[in-house]
């Protein structure tokens, strides 16, 4: 399988990342040889595998559903680029 | 008499413990180390301040007789992990100026022991690279540089390796006694072999991943960069834990490693894979991996000859599994909780120039394509397919080791490189990996030893792969490995008023 500029531009706005036009060609090739790279993976016979999950054998662990952290409004806002009366800001999304 | 800032770590706290000298002396050292190493680019943020109200207390800690293995030793952190408000970027702009409110679990756990904070060490971004030339920050210089044919050294630079490769110059370079690293798919253990060092990454779970910036998260794994591998058993024993913050971390007690070094692996059974011995590889790497087997079992070893017929498949299963979690873990840099905003049309234009400008060409790539693996038609073909080999690759290791306890490999198919020589090849610097990576999806815990020299006298290392959560055995055998060896080379020093 390999991609053209379409499908990378498409990927690209999946990921939310702009490219510019004269940045889709090279990127193209570039992820064109990784994906050949991959194919080699489709010679190995995987039926009946299970995929992985959990790469050691444990179980994740239960615990009571209650609140155990929180309460520092500001300190979860202190490193934000935009915030206002206790809020993060973004760009108006509503006309 | 020896400098302080020669000392292995084991040295250092013996040192300490006994009043030869203190840990403000000690720290003072490093950091004079550290000025006149900064053309190295091995730290992007010193903490100098810090560094010296900690040695103070780790003062009085050893006064007070609560020393423990790490009071008192000066370290290098990498930017992976988020240390309470000082930089914390892992060396991408787009966490530009971030600063974290809260401390991951492994450095927490370092400075409750008594370690000192020397600074955050630079990284290749978010700890995509093989050989840190992906930084904002710029790339790292190795400390090491080649000796030509005429005897004469290079002058040219060489890369540390990476993704830890701030850590390991520090080291390397003797501005700290040892650092902590964090290991992906090898970034650990190649650069401690192109560095001359020792790497180590724990079983999967081992150390609490809270804090830890995340690339992928069902491979990343804490672990110590030293220059012994004592030394790397001491300062994981500080750094592993359980941590109800970090749902994969393993609820175990963890050993004290040091006792695990007795010298003896008279009975040990080594594992020799005979996929390790790849096509094209250099004849120096096959002659050390085969010194190393004689060097195991004039110990006392029997060598094994095994198989792990999946070992080819390791490489591109990672550059499926790997890239698809990043895409999915950097998602949350958004413009909009902390780090670099660009301002765009609207929100989403925003987004898209934040991420466009905030994140490198290599982590961009990684995001497309595990953005792409991941979308609407391909999931199965290729993420899918990608676990179903993880899980061949995990079983191939499961079978060998019911006939051996551990696996004797090359850490690296080379010496260090230059710098620039493999940054326009993706696939080229990819396969600096191919010895690490399988152990990595397979969760193991491995660990690179300084073993030689190349032909142009660049460090080389070996590399042990344990069972899970058997560190012990691992470190037993990388310690009689270590022996064995002897490396005692050290780099010339180029740098600073020199």
């Amino acid at each position: 399988m390999s991609v053209d500029k379409k499908t990378v531009t498409k990927i690209a706005h999946l990921a939310r990342v702009a490219v510019s036009p004269d940045e889709l060609e090279p990127l193209v090739g570039e992820l064109n040889n990784i994906l050949e790279w991959i194919e080699q993976l489709s010679e190995v016979d995987t039926d009946g595998v299970a995929p992985m999950t959990s790469v050691v054998d444990v179980n994740l662990p239960w615990r009571t559903d209650k609140v155990t952290d929180g309460g520092y409004r500001d300190e979860v806002l202190a490193n934000a680029p935009g915030s206002e009366h206790g809020f993060f800001t973004v760009p108006k999304v509503i006309g | 008499m020896t400098k302080l800032t020669d000392l292995t770590l084991a040295e250092a706290r013996d040192g300490l413990l006994s009043g030869e000298f203190s840990s403000r002396e000690l720290t003072v050292q490093h950091l004079s180390n550290m000025e006149q190493g900064r053309e190295l680019n091995s730290f992007i943020v010193e903490t100098g301040e810090i560094a010296l109200n900690m040695a103070d207390k780790a003062d009085q800690m050893i006064r007070a007789g609560n020393a423990t293995g790490m009071t008192g030793i000066p370290i290098a952190v990498k930017d992976l992990f988020c240390t309470r408000d000082i930089h914390s970027c892992a060396a991408s702009h787009i966490l530009n100026g971030f600063k974290p409110k809260y401390e991951s679990t492994v450095t927490a756990n370092l400075w409750q022991d008594g370690a000192v904070m020397l600074g955050k060490t630079n990284m290749d971004e978010f700890a995509m690279g093989s050989s840190n030339e992906t930084s904002y920050y710029g790339p790292v210089k190795n400390p090491w540089r080649a000796t030509k044919e005429n005897g004469e050294p290079e002058t040219k630079d060489y890369v540390p390796g990476g993704s830890s490769g701030g850590s390991v110059a520090a080291v390397a370079a003797n501005m700290a006694i040892a650092a902590t690293g964090t290991d992906t798919g090898g970034s650990i253990r190649q650069p401690a072999a192109f560095t001359g060092l020792v790497g180590m990454k724990p079983t999967y779970g081992r150390c609490s991943r809270w804090g830890m910036i995340a690339f992928a998260s069902s491979l990343d794994q804490a672990g110590p960069i030293t220059r012994t591998v004592r030394d790397a058993a001491i300062m994981m024993e500080s750094m592993a834990s359980y941590d109800h913050k970090d749902s994969t971390s393993v609820e175990r007690t963890v050993p004290n490693y040091e006792h695990a070094l007795t010298g003896d692996v008279r009975g040990l059974k080594i594992g020799i894979p005979k996929e390790y011995r790849m096509e094209g590889m250099p004849e120096e790497i096959e002659k050390l991996w085969q010194q190393g087997i004689e060097w195991m079992k004039a110990a006392g070893a029997e060598i094994i000859d095994i198989s792990l017929p999946h070992t080819k498949y390791a490489l591109p299963t990672y550059y499926i599994v790997a890239p698809a979690e990043a895409s999915s873990n950097l998602a949350r840099y958004d413009g909009v909780k902390y780090g670099l905003r660009v301002e765009g049309k609207g929100l989403e234009g925003m987004y898209k120039n934040t991420r466009a400008d905030g994140f490198g060409a290599e982590v961009k790539r990684r995001i497309l394509i595990g953005t792409y693996v991941l979308s609407a038609g391909y999931y199965d073909a290729y993420y899918l397919k990608a676990q179903k080999i993880r899980t061949l690759i995990a079983q191939d290791f499961a079978n060998v080791y019911e006939k051996v306890d551990v696996i004797l490999t090359p850490t690296a198919p080379s010496a260090a490189f230059a710098m620039g020589e493999k940054s326009d090849d993706p696939i080229a610097m990819y396969l600096n990996d191919v010895f690490t990576v399988p152990a990595s999806l397979a969760g193991l815990p491995a660990i690179s030893v300084p073993a030689g020299l190349s032909r142009d006298a660049m460090p080389l290392g070996l590399q042990i792969i344990g069972r899970a959560f058997d560190e012990e055995t691992m470190f037993r055998a990388a310690h009689a490995l270590e022996h064995a060896a002897g490396f005692t080379a050290k780099p010339n020093i180029w740098w600073g008023e020199n």
